[in-house]
């Protein structure tokens, strides 16, 4: 018997707040990203614990489609960080400021 | 976490799981905490792995044999690679100063606000009941899909709801996956304009 749900769903809001809080503070759209799939996987470990607590696999078909939603967004977010390379030299978000008033 | 404490009493877990559940979150928040305080790019996706693999063990805890193995292979395997390529790529793995804060207070505000949501989960979760609802609504984690004689565990079970429930779903994942790999293709893709051609021509004109 593996442990109670509840230190698995404690360890993902800790997962899932460090993430918020780089999303926040970090300025390099790169590891913004990757805070964001901090975030992703906390949300992924609350999906399994919840499969696990109710013995539904639907929460882990859950899981799969997150997972296929992140690797998109991955792609389509690093094509943008690449073409703004290119025109701007950066990936600091600070210096995106084109349509700044 | 005094209803985590009162759950742990009446599960009674053995030993080797505490370990290992203790283990892989060392390792998770480790990394977590490496991703947002890392200088250079590559340690932070470094960090990220070390992440990804401790909640692949934990998916493994928790009988998800096929989704840890997908989150090797998709998150740590590709994700990863493809952002340690455009760092690469763009030569940005230099070491960022993190000590300027560009906007006054914001970190504060930042830890304040992440705080405050971490606190009110924790509260809502230890004042009610952590999950409801009905069990095996689409199907068991575990068990024969069919008969005695088909194939048994977690792979055969998620495997079938993805073609059965979920096939509407799984279908329209496809086709996201086809049009962010052309919305890549495209916004990658340098345009024919005169711009670029002016820079292929510079380029022909340099010396071999």
């Amino acid at each position: 018997m593996s442990l109670s749900g509840a230190w698995y769903l404690g360890l993902a809001a800790v997962v899932f707040t460090i993430g918020a809080i780089g999303l926040l503070v970090r300025r390099n759209v790169l590891i913004m990203f990757m805070c964001i799939e901090l975030m992703l996987n906390a949300a992924n470990l609350t999906f399994v614990t919840f499969a696990r607590m109710l013995n539904d696999i639907g929460g882990q078909a859950v899981v799969f489609f997150v997972l296929v939603v992140a690797a998109a967004e991955v792609v389509v977010g690093l094509g943008i960080v690449v073409t703004n390379y290119r025109r701007r030299a950066t990936t600091m978000a600070d210096d995106m400021n084109a349509l700044k008033g | 976490m005094p209803h985590a404490a009162l759950l742990l009493a009446s599960t009674r877990p053995t030993w080797p799981d505490v370990l290992v559940f203790a283990a892989a979150a060392t390792v998770i928040l480790i990394g977590a905490v490496g991703v947002v305080v890392s200088r250079n790019p590559v340690h932070a996706a470094l960090s990220l792995v070390m992440t990804l693999f401790g909640v692949a063990v934990l998916f493994i805890e928790q009988e998800a044999d096929f989704l840890a193995a997908v989150q090797i292979i998709v998150y740590a395997g590709a994700i990863v690679v493809l952002f340690l390529f455009v760092i690469m790529f763009l030569g940005v793995d230099r070491a960022e100063d993190v000590n300027v804060e560009p906007l006054g207070g914001q970190r504060p505000l930042a830890v304040v606000c992440a705080v405050i949501t971490l606190g009110g989960v924790l509260a809502m979760a230890a004042t009610s009941h952590w999950v409801t609802g009905a069990h095996q609504v689409v199907g068991p984690i575990q068990g024969h899909v069919a008969g005695p004689n088909s194939p048994a565990g977690e792979p055969a079970q998620l495997g079938k709801q993805l073609f059965t429930t979920y096939l509407f779903a799984f279908e329209a994942t496809a086709a996201l996956l086809v049009i962010a790999v052309v919305g890549a293709v495209v916004l990658a893709r340098r345009p024919p304009t005169a711009e670029a051609e002016q820079d292929e021509s510079d380029e022909s004109e340099l010396p071999a």
